[in-house]
């Protein structure tokens, strides 16, 4: 160990660093684990203050190649009470240059040493990024009496098993490369900054860049990367397995891990095995982030100081009141297996004709392959990807699931391939079982975890043996994760317990008197998996269930006379197609659809005419329309007779809650964001908010998305906008960030986009705001029957004006609107808003 | 109140007049030429660059509503300075000198604008350096000359009204009016930038306001746009005008590059031949018909409690009754 004179003393930052206040910037001196006096440069909250108010202390630490500057923000806003304490590592940023080489386990002794000199001895959370992450971790295993959370954004501490390391990483390792990248050129320090997405101001890459000007400043960034452990013999690969398991042993401590998905060195597979060994953590995945997930998501400070201020006054969580343990999911499945074993539970098309398979064959095959799921390795509690369309071996696969405790991971279609991949990457399962083109998809997109093909299950099922089934899972455990359509930003993922999938079950089996006496049309896609737990025989119409707009009529005719069916729901696409092709039915067909006692319209708002059409073509149905989210569904539901009984009114009318779920309305302020205590007041126009024991349990691995969806304590915040009126039926006005923020108050766009749709000559219309936050003005965007595009004329801009019963700035056509891909029914308000925004600026270039 | 207005006898000029007399004010005028405005106002004529003139219709003033300026898209910058500066300059002096204890500077929201689309903007601080063309500039500094006289008993407000028409208006409804006539309107673009305007009432009622609410810590030393809160496309104003004027509506466009540069070189035209009449086009022109410009109206109908009486429907009603053969 060299211990001679510091090569470079520590210095104070210069002055300028955007963000960076200078009263922050104290120098502390510390003796090293080899008694060698280290000058460090520390940012500090109370560097000038007092601590005596001091109840918590945020330890940060940065990684490679960056500076205690990654933290400034932290600095910036740490509420009173809070100090926070950001480090520069020993030959790093302005800390001391010290001509030594330090490794994991030293540079975890200088930090021990440092907070000892500090004198921070009371309760301390660790913040740590990159490399920061082991040595933090290191630190926290040492100081256990004053560790009250762990924070981590993108680090690791162990190289999972059977996956590569880091390309970009091992190269820079290289031993050519490791001095040229790091130490000789700025190109790891600039690199570091200009893979932020979006790009990092000018000024903050300076400032990242700016203790690290000259090699001879440089050499422990290139140290850094020399000391990760790929290979079991490296000197730090002790150190760095010892605080991999260490932190197993944390279990009592809280834990937040951000996360930026996009990082080339810490990908997903860091995040799975840090979430493996600290089970409890809190995990918020920032879709589209990087590395430096704190500057890449704006949101990220915030949320992280909003979980300190958790940690610090936990919220009060509202005792859910007891309730007596529902049936399994496949209780009903069973049941009528023993009752009624060679009736049909579900009828499938095959070339020329169906394939029926009754319920006792259905049951077999479920038992079956649970035992042969485990066979396979399917554990209680792991997640497991189905991809397969509506049918028998999806009904199988996923009651296969349910039965042995694993949670199912259902991806639709309707995401798209790229929604697929974020969908699939964020929820980590650790199987994936599917048909041929959706596996080649998975290994397309080099997805994680045990592959299984459809064509293997019945070997799989043959292979389970016969052995005792585990214990059914618990009504706490997860059963499935969903995805919420991506229309107002990236897919979420949903979690839901055996509990929440089981009131479901039964909200939609009292309100709508389900028997064994019916049988469902699954003709969508979510809801195809349900008849079972019904204890309803199901039918899979001869299309294709992830795009609505291949059924056809006389398919759908086929499918209700197999099966005899009764209950319907579809995607208003499906509606719109079959009635399309409804005049191709013969007259006995046509009579098949009498048997439908009940449609429902699903998924989307469903037109008054379609709804109409679907009551003409089903002369005995009750024809009906439920509101629900992916988060809660269903809501509230309504019939045609309701909707037409109303008229015309602010909103789509979507009527009463159902019986056990609750809807209040949290007013929508001037800017546009709900703050409003929750009220049942007639007319409030104000963000939904939805109360029921079939309401998910929570956003997957959103940790922050899902705070802020409950935060008024066992409601869920749906982001719909809308007004109950005065006999409390729901209106819906839109999503709440498609509110328009007039300077007159905010505006829901529906009501306004009904009418206009109403005139002659107009078949959608959005409406959007342009301009600041409260003093937008509002914009119709049209798409008229010619489709032309443009400004409209004054005529047409005169009835529009007159129609929407608000002031208009402008009318402008549109040859169609953007919408989301799975309900080709929702309108993207918010790219429309910066289209109009762009075009009604005129010019953008200041000349 | 007395109250003296400079420049009475323009469109809002006028109007200010009669909202003053409406409101019981003794009105004095103070322009070049007879404004006609009966035998209830009392009139000097004269210059607001001469200190004599101004000495002696402030009199006896106990309000100032400073309209007089030089409106121009074309001449010399020392024209400007020395009746849109020296002008105000000779005025504040003259008001303070006299007592007054509440003036109103009549502004313009192009002291704040450098060129970039204002969408939804608030009343920026005036920019002398930013400004865009002499007209700009000299009431930029005018504006800033006139907030920093202000001093205890001395309250002054600056109000901007934004693009202000009405009947009887010969600047902008007059030519783009007689334009459409000819059928020589354009669009620069596709027209679709929105801009803001202000029916004459309402931005002579806003400067009523102001003068009534000169003292209050809200308003005075402060600047507020004032317009209709209605913002519209450039091609639906346009049309609006034509429509009033029987004209029809402009269709023709022209990309904005080359209004821009057919309008800078119609400009050194003008200027090469000593032109004193408006040219058709200029560079500044072609910018503002092509660039969004719209406001914040919160804090102007707050602090002045002042909301436009006439809608652009009923001002472009009567605009095209005014109009009619």
């Amino acid at each position: 160990m060299v211990t001679g004179p510091a090569l470079e003393p520590a210095t104070l930052p210069p002055p300028g660093l955007a963000g960076l206040e200078a009263s922050w910037s104290r120098l502390v001196t510390a003796r090293d684990a080899d008694g060698v006096r280290r000058t460090w440069h520390v940012l500090d909250t109370h560097a000038d203050r007092d601590t005596a108010d001091v109840e918590l202390t945020l330890l940060c630490v940065h990684g490679n190649p960056t500076w205690s500057y990654l933290w400034r923000r932290l600095l910036a806003e740490a509420p009173d009470g809070v100090r926070v304490v950001a480090i520069d590592h020993l030959d790093m940023g302005y800390s001391e240059r010290t001509g030594t080489v330090r490794r994991l386990a030293q540079r975890v002794e200088d930090l021990g040493c440092l907070t000892a000199a500090m004198g921070l001895d009371g309760p301390v959370v660790t913040v740590a990024h990159d490399w920061g992450g082991p040595i933090s971790l290191g630190w926290c295993l040492e100081h256990r009496a004053q560790l009250q959370g762990i924070v981590l954004l993108n680090t690791a501490v162990h190289q999972p098993a059977g996956s590569p390391s880091p390309g970009i990483i091992r190269l820079a390792r290289s031993a050519p490369l490791l001095r040229a990248n790091t130490v000789d050129t700025p190109v790891f320090v600039r690199g570091t900054t200009l893979l932020s997405r979006p790009a990092l101001s000018r000024d903050v890459v300076t400032a990242f860049a700016a203790p690290y000007r000259g090699a001879a400043r440089r050499e422990a960034i290139g140290a850094f990367v020399a000391d990760i452990p790929f290979e079991p013999s490296h000197p730090s690969a002790a150190a760095l397995d010892a605080i991999a398991d260490g932190i197993t042993s944390l279990s009592d401590v809280p834990v937040l891990l951000l996360w930026g998905p996009g990082d080339p060195v810490f990908a997903d597979r860091y995040l799975n095995d840090l979430a493996q060994r600290l089970p409890q953590a809190d995990i918020h995945r920032y879709e589209g982030a990087r590395h430096l997930v704190s500057e890449d998501a704006p949101a990220a400070i915030g949320d992280l100081l909003a979980w300190i201020d958790d940690l610090r006054r936990p919220p009060v969580v509202p005792e859910r009141p007891a309730e007596p343990p529902r049936p399994h999911m496949w209780a009903a499945l069973d049941r009528r297996a023993a009752e009624t074993p060679s009736d049909v539970a579900l009828a499938e098309p095959r070339a020329g004709g169906w394939r029926r398979i009754s319920w006792e064959l259905l049951s077999r095959n479920v038992d079956l392959l649970a035992r042969g799921l485990l066979a396979r390795g399917i554990r209680r509690g792991d997640r497991v990807a189905v991809l397969i369309p509506p049918g028998a071996d999806l009904l199988a696969v996923v009651y296969a699931c349910w039965r042995i405790g694993a949670v199912v991971v259902v991806t639709d279609a309707g995401l798209g391939v790229r929604g697929i991949h974020r969908a699939l990457r964020g929820a980590a399962p650790r199987h994936v079982i599917g048909i041929p083109r959706a596996l080649a998809l998975v290994r397309a997109l080099r997805l994680p975890g045990q592959r299984i093909a459809v064509a293997e299950l019945p070997s799989i099922a043959r292979n389970g043996g016969s052995g005792d089934l585990p214990a059914a899972p618990a009504p706490e455990d997860a059963a499935v994760v969903v995805f919420t359509s991506g229309s107002t930003g990236p897919a979420k993922g949903v979690v839901y317990l055996h509990r929440q999938v089981q009131v479901t079950r039964d909200l939609l089996a009292a309100h709508y008197a389900i028997t064994d006496a019916d049988a469902l049309v699954a003709a969508f896609a979510p809801w195809a998996v349900l008849g079972p737990a019904l204890g309803i025989a199901s039918v899979i119409p001869d299309m294709d269930v992830t795009s609505p707009r291949t059924l056809k009529a006389r398919a759908l005719a086929d499918a209700i006379r197999v099966v005899g069916g009764t209950l319907m729901w579809a995607s208003p696409a499906a509606f719109a197609s079959v009635l399309e092709s409804s005049i191709d039915l013969t007259p006995s067909e046509r009579a098949d659809f009498a048997s439908l006692r009940l449609v429902l319209g699903a998924g989307a708002p469903v037109s008054s005419s379609l709804l109409h059409g679907m009551a003409d073509l089903c002369p005995r149905a009750d024809v009906r329309t439920p509101y629900g989210m992916t988060e809660a569904l269903p809501v509230c539901d309504v019939t045609i007779d309701e909707i037409d009984a109303a008229g015309p009114g602010d909103g789509v009318l979507v009527g009463r809650p159902l019986e056990g779920v609750d809807v209040a309305i949290s007013r929508v302020d001037a800017d546009g964001v709900a703050r409003g205590a929750l009220s049942t007041t007639p007319g409030l126009l104000g963000e939904i908010v939805v109360r029921g024991a079939h309401v998910k349990e929570r956003y997957d691995r959103l940790w922050a998305t899902q705070r802020a969806s409950v935060r008024d304590g066992g409601w869920h915040r749906t982001g719909d906008v809308g007004h109950l009126d005065d006999v409390g039926r729901l209106w819906i006005g839109g999503r709440l960030s498609h509110v328009v923020t007039t300077p007159d108050g905010p505006l829901a766009p529906v009501g306004v986009e009904q009418r206009v749709e109403h005139l002659p000559g107009i078949r959608h219309a959005a409406c959007v705001g342009v301009g600041p936050v409260g003093v937008q003005a509002p914009v119709l965007v049209v798409v008229t029957d010619a489709r032309d595009e443009g400004l409209a004329d004054a005529a047409l801009t005169a009835q529009v004006r007159a129609a929407a019963g608000v002031p208009v700035a402008a009318v402008i056509r549109r040859r169609d609107l953007p919408v989301d891909i799975r309900h080709n029914s929702k309108v993207d308000r918010t790219a429309l808003s910066a289209w109009a925004s762009g075009l009604l600026a005129g010019r953008r270039d200041p000349a | 109140m007395r109250v003296l207005v400079t420049g009475g006898r323009g469109l809002l000029g006028s109007a200010v007049v009669r909202g003053l007399l409406a409101r019981g004010d003794d009105v004095t005028v103070l322009q070049r030429t007879p404004a006609g405005h009966g035998s209830a106002v009392r009139e000097i004529l004269g210059d607001v660059t001469d200190p004599e003139a101004v000495r002696s219709a402030m009199a006896g003033a106990q309000g100032v509503v400073h309209l007089a300026a030089r409106v121009s898209m074309v001449g010399e910058w020392r024209d400007f300075e020395r009746t849109n500066v020296g002008g105000t300059r000779v005025v504040v002096e003259a008001a303070r000198a006299a007592g007054v204890d509440r003036f109103v500077h009549v502004s313009s929201p192009s002291v704040a604008h450098a060129g970039d689309p204002l969408v939804g903007a608030p009343a920026g601080p005036a920019d002398p350096e930013h400004a865009r063309g002499h007209y700009a500039r000299s009431k930029a500094m005018a504006e800033l000359d006139a907030l920093s006289a202000q001093q205890s008993g001395f309250p002054v407000v600056a109000i901007r009204p934004h693009l202000v028409w009405g009947p009887g208006d010969t600047q902008l409804v007059g030519r783009i009016a007689e334009r459409a006539r000819q059928g020589r309107l354009v669009l620069i673009d596709d027209g679709a930038a929105l801009i803001d305007t202000t029916y004459v009432d309402n931005a002579a009622d806003a400067i009523v306001a102001s003068l009534a609410r000169c003292h209050r810590d809200d308003v005075r030393g402060r600047a507020f746009v004032v317009s209709n809160g209605e913002p519209r496309t450039v091609a639906e104003i346009l049309a609006l005008i034509a429509g009033a004027a029987g004209a029809p509506a402009p269709t023709r466009r022209v990309p904005y590059p080359i209004a821009r540069a057919a309008g800078a070189m119609i400009e050194r035209a003008w200027q090469r031949a000593g032109r004193a009449d408006e040219p058709p086009m200029t560079a500044f022109v072609a910018e503002q018909l092509a660039t969004a410009h719209w406001f914040d109206q919160r804090q102007t109908r707050a602090a002045l409690d002042w909301r436009p009486r006439v809608g652009l429907d009923e001002g472009f009603a009567r605009l095209a009754a005014s109009m009619a053969p």
